[in-house]
């Protein structure tokens, strides 16, 4: 299970700033192709702050400041001179309230690739559309009201629309912050499942305040905790035999 | 704030616990009372054992019951999975002995017509260490102690000394003497369900340090 190939992620003594306050220190992790990793830890653990690193979407906040360094297969996505809208093709980012464009469920899904240039013919966008949606486990859902407006669909299949908007323009990781969390048990359990099938394609890190959804949707587990990464485990290993007296309580629910 | 933010799990996880140390007791009981039913021929204290085996299998599946319980409902994690999945195993164990202990009663009472063999001290002296090793892993539970768990499970040794020494007497015996055949092989049987319950308790040492430390292994035993 433990994959020996260079990791598609490298993270190295990534320290982040908002203003002069430090929100992560010294993070250093390595994220391994078509694995799921899970970020774990209290509001306010520098977890979603971390996730949102990975493309960059700090850099929409006005007095954020980046050191250490990320590469995305080898490639360093710190670089200033980077194309931040090819970063973000390729790593592409799933929120904890499904965002869908007020549009058609078609055009949602076909928004990414007709802004990269992915299609220049109906019947390629069609394809598209078709195997995106598949892949989002919507297919069969929407196949035949795909003119319908996006909005009228339940939050938990609007989240699987913004998963096929993503998987559109063919990313190699996809971001995910607390993505069920607004959902109700079965659509939940939906997106766990979509997500069991996305990682034969995709490398995927989630963020959760739901442990024992890390513990079913994960292979690797991080634990943040005032802005550091206090243990990064094999999941299993994690849950069942945490390394840090920390992860004990917190896993347990022994703290606050 | 509260600072335990799990008080329901530690209430309900301390009463099976309970349940499990009682049960250990009751276990410990019966092994104590099937040496005495065998040392002064006590049939009626046999039956008892026989009967009272009953309550040590229901304690068992009320403590497993409880078990699934907890996990179905309150996710234990880390620690807290692997102190129930230790008991899951230890209720095992401990509904076994009390089936050797019952089964020493059983040949108490086949051996209604025969005969003491009174050159059989040892198998006193067995009862007497499986009895001591069962009450120690008890409080070595009770009190986290795994290097306690394991020297526990190193007193095993001199149970299979016990038990080889008792076998080859017996075999002796028998060949000596064809009359007490039948005999001898109850007295068997008794020793070979001592050293089962001596193993037993091994089994118990290593879910003490299971639960503990995570590590799983097998102790000798």
């Amino acid at each position: 299970m433990e994959p020996s190939a260079a990791p598609i992620i490298q993270v190295s003594d990534l320290n982040f700033y908002y203003g002069p306050s430090r929100a992560l220190s010294n993070i250093n992790i390595a994220m391994h192709a078509r694995q799921v990793t899970a970020l774990i830890g209290p509001s306010g653990c520098g977890k979603s702050t971390f996730l949102r690193c990975l493309n960059r979407m700090n850099d929409t906040i006005p007095g954020t400041r980046v050191e250490g360094q990320i590469l995305l297969d080898g490639e360093d996505i710190l670089a200033p001179d980077l194309d931040l809208a090819n970063l973000r093709q390729r790593v592409g980012m799933v929120f904890q309230k499904p965002n869908p464009f007020p549009q058609s469920i078609y055009d949602n899904v076909a928004f990414g690739p007709r802004v990269v240039g992915l299609a220049t013919k109906r019947p390629e966008l069609d394809e598209i559309i078709e195997r995106s949606l598949r892949q989002a486990a919507l297919w069969e859902e929407v196949k035949d009201i795909l003119s319908e407006n996006a909005i009228s669909l339940s939050l938990g299949q609007q989240q699987r629309l913004c998963i096929a908007r993503l998987l559109a323009v063919q990313p190699e990781v996809i971001l995910m912050d607390e993505p069920a969390s607004a959902l109700d048990p079965i659509a939940t359990l939906h997106i766990e499942e979509l997500i069991a099938e996305l990682k034969a394609n995709y490398t995927i890190v989630i963020v959760t305040h739901n442990m024992q959804q890390a513990g079913r949707v994960s292979d690797h587990t991080g634990l943040f905790w005032l802005g550091e990464l206090v243990e990064f485990s094999a999941t299993a290993t994690m849950f069942t035999r945490p390394a840090q007296k920390l992860t004990e309580d917190y896993i347990t629910g022994r703290m606050g | 704030m509260t600072s335990n933010l799990r008080a329901t799990f530690d209430r309900e996880f301390e009463a099976v616990r309970q349940e499990l140390i009682q049960m250990g007791e009751m276990v410990g009981l019966a092994i104590e009372q099937s040496m005495q039913a065998l040392t002064e021929h006590d049939l009626a204290l046999a039956q008892q054992i026989i009967d009272h085996d009953q309550n040590i299998n229901r304690a068992r599946f009320h403590i497993e019951e409880a078990c699934l319980a907890l996990i179905a409902t309150q996710q234990p994690a880390a620690s807290d999975l692997r102190a129930i999945i230790a008991i899951m195993h230890m209720v095992v164990e401990m509904e076994r002995m009390g089936d050797h202990a019952a089964g020493i009663a059983k040949t108490v009472i086949l051996m209604e017509n025969e005969p003491m063999l009174k050159t059989f001290k040892k198998i006193p002296k067995m009862g007497e260490l499986s009895r001591k090793m069962l009450g120690e892993a008890i409080q070595a539970y009770v009190n986290r102690d795994e290097q306690w768990a394991r020297q526990i499970a190193a007193k095993d040794e001199k149970m299979d000394e016990l038990y080889h020494d008792v076998f080859h007497r017996l075999v002796r015996v028998m060949a000596k003497k064809p009359e007490v055949v039948t005999r001898a092989t109850y007295l068997m049987w008794t020793a070979h369900n001592l050293e089962r319950i001596a193993d037993r308790v091994t089994n118990i040492a290593e879910q003490i340090i299971f639960m503990t430390t995570g590590a799983m292994g097998e102790l000798q035993g």
